[in-house]
């Protein structure tokens, strides 16, 4: 980002900048990803019209809803562990925003240019298991523990499983910095034809699968929404939230549906790239410029196709049985990408 | 001169030392368990203030997000009381204070002997991941290995002991 579209920027500006870029890029998807999905998709899916009163179509509910939850009470149970209460969202929260700094939106425009890209982004997604365990612990409230307990069990299960699709990915990129993988995929070549590319998603079909199911778990969607199973624990770690630190919550959810999204388009569907032929392209430095200024576009667009499946599968599927989910992970998932992972390597090695 | 480095290694030091004596001396089992997670996450910070971009993300992938979860998984499953809890120091608790100065002393003199004249590099140049995974599968392939099945014996053990039937 130092020096997007040919601009020196001093170094409290590219802070400025990215900060300012961070909040944008998780901000920004998850109102979205609410407003289309949550509020007129499910809506069409379950033939009623949702919101239709604050602005055109309702598009300025979200604003009308967020402006009700910072008016809300800050409710706080009186046997809560207080310190630790209020901590708990803000830890959810952060484990997002540490997550998007990885994502390359163009050839210069991204957060951080990790050599350990997607292996940080693994690293820094698991810390939102504390916040749910913190939250449904001070809470004080059995119902809360419960769900925060299930929650734990869940996202450990499913982190496995997404930890050994992505290896799949980076075996046959070479690379674990997200940037590169995107390269390698838009330089590629499927079998002498260069026209598409190289997006994973059809040589790691198998390794898209368990990710985007490994996804759906992380986000405690349905059908893997026991954490929060509203008929059986009331609303599980988050019951005793309210107001503002219920929002938190909320956006954490979405935000992080988002910044997923992000990342298995940029592992499987090449990122901010188009296939380098189409240009003359051949390596990064070769790139155009205003791929910048459209790279940006593209991340969204793929990420609004996979948040688009995400939610279809969540609107659509009843809730898994818990003991079903742990041996869904365990027995199916893990020994599909265990050889999966084997294959890809035996492959790469003989060509 | 690496000046900036040295006060962030200062205040993190500072933030680790804080927690770490929280951890022996709060009286909540869980508190103690996310004091640790403040101490663990320092030791991260300290390893990206090294430029040891890869130990840094795995002390967080396995400490942070493995170990501290199950611990507080299990913490959380026994004996979750919220509030403070009275017995949790046994009657020996005093003589952890001389075997932990002790471990302290080897260390330091161990660390000081081998590495004491080493200085970081002021270029910025950064071990990257690649020559980590080159030494792992090259020359040390053999003590990995070793770990593997190490590791492997002690899962198999845990199924073993945890199945009743």
């Amino acid at each position: 980002m130092n020096s997007l579209l040919s601009v020196v920027i001093p170094y409290w500006g590219q802070s400025l900048l990215r900060v300012l870029g961070g909040l944008v890029a998780v901000l920004l998807p998850a109102g979205t990803i609410v407003y289309v999905f949550l509020f007129k998709m499910m809506s069409f899916m379950q033939s009623r019209l949702g919101p239709m009163e604050a602005g055109p179509q309702g598009s300025l509910q979200l604003f009308a809803e967020v402006g009700k939850w910072l008016q809300k009470e800050d409710i706080q149970p009186t046997n809560a562990d207080k310190p630790v209460f209020k901590m708990a969202p803000i830890i959810v929260l952060m484990s997002t925003f540490l997550l998007v700094v990885v994502v390359p939106f163009g050839p210069d425009a991204w957060f951080t240019n990790l050599e350990t890209g997607i292996f940080y982004a693994l690293a820094v997604s698991s810390i939102s298991v504390l916040g749910i365990l913190m939250a449904g612990w001070s809470s004080a409230n059995k119902y809360s523990l419960l769900g925060g307990l299930r929650a734990a069990g869940q996202l450990i299960a499913y982190e496995l499983p997404m930890v050994l699709a992505v290896m799949g990915v980076v075996i046959q990129a070479g690379t674990m910095n997200l940037q590169q993988i995107v390269v390698a995929q838009n330089a590629g070549s499927m079998f002498g034809i260069n026209t598409f590319g190289n997006p994973y998603v059809i040589t790691q079909f198998v390794g898209f699968f368990v990710f985007m199911i490994a996804i759906q778990a992380e986000l405690t969607q349905a059908p893997f929404d026991m954490p929060i199973a509203e008929s059986e624990l009331v609303s599980g770690y988050m019951t005793e939230y309210s107001g503002f630190r219920f929002l938190i919550f909320f956006i954490g959810e979405f935000a992080t549906a988002g910044v997923f999204a992000m990342i298995a388009s940029t592992l499987f569907l090449g990122g901010w790239g188009v296939p380098f032929s189409w240009f003359g392209w051949t390596s990064m430095d070769s790139v155009s410029n205003w791929m910048n200024i459209v790279g940006p576009l593209i991340v969204f667009t793929k990420m609004m196709v996979l948040t688009f499946l995400i939610m279809w599968v969540r609107f659509t599927y009843p809730r898994f049985r818990e003991d079903q989910l742990q041996r869904f992970a365990w027995k199916v998932l893990i020994p599909v990408s265990l050889v999966n992972i084997m294959l890809t390597a035996v492959l790469k090695v003989m060509f | 001169m690496l000046i900036a480095q040295n006060i962030g290694f200062a205040i993190i030091a500072a933030i680790m030392i804080v927690g770490a004596i929280r951890v022996v001396t709060t009286s909540n089992v869980v508190h103690g368990a996310l004091w640790l997670v403040v101490v663990l996450a320092g030791a991260a910070a300290q390893y990206v203030l090294l430029a040891a971009e890869f130990v840094a993300v795995t002390q967080v992938l396995v400490y942070i997000g493995a170990v501290m979860v199950l611990f507080l998984f299990g913490t959380m499953l026994t004996r979750s009381r919220i509030g403070r809890d009275s017995g949790l120091n046994n009657t020996y608790w005093k003589l952890g204070i001389p075997v932990a100065l002790a471990l302290f002393a080897a260390m330091a003199i161990a660390l000081v002997d081998s590495f004491g004249s080493e200085k970081m590099p002021t270029d910025g140049a950064i071990v990257n991941t690649q020559q980590i995974s080159d030494q792992i599968f090259g020359a040390y392939l053999l003590p990995f290995w070793a770990l593997s099945f190490v590791l492997l014996a002690a899962v198999i053990g845990a199924i073993v002991l945890a199945r009743k039937d």
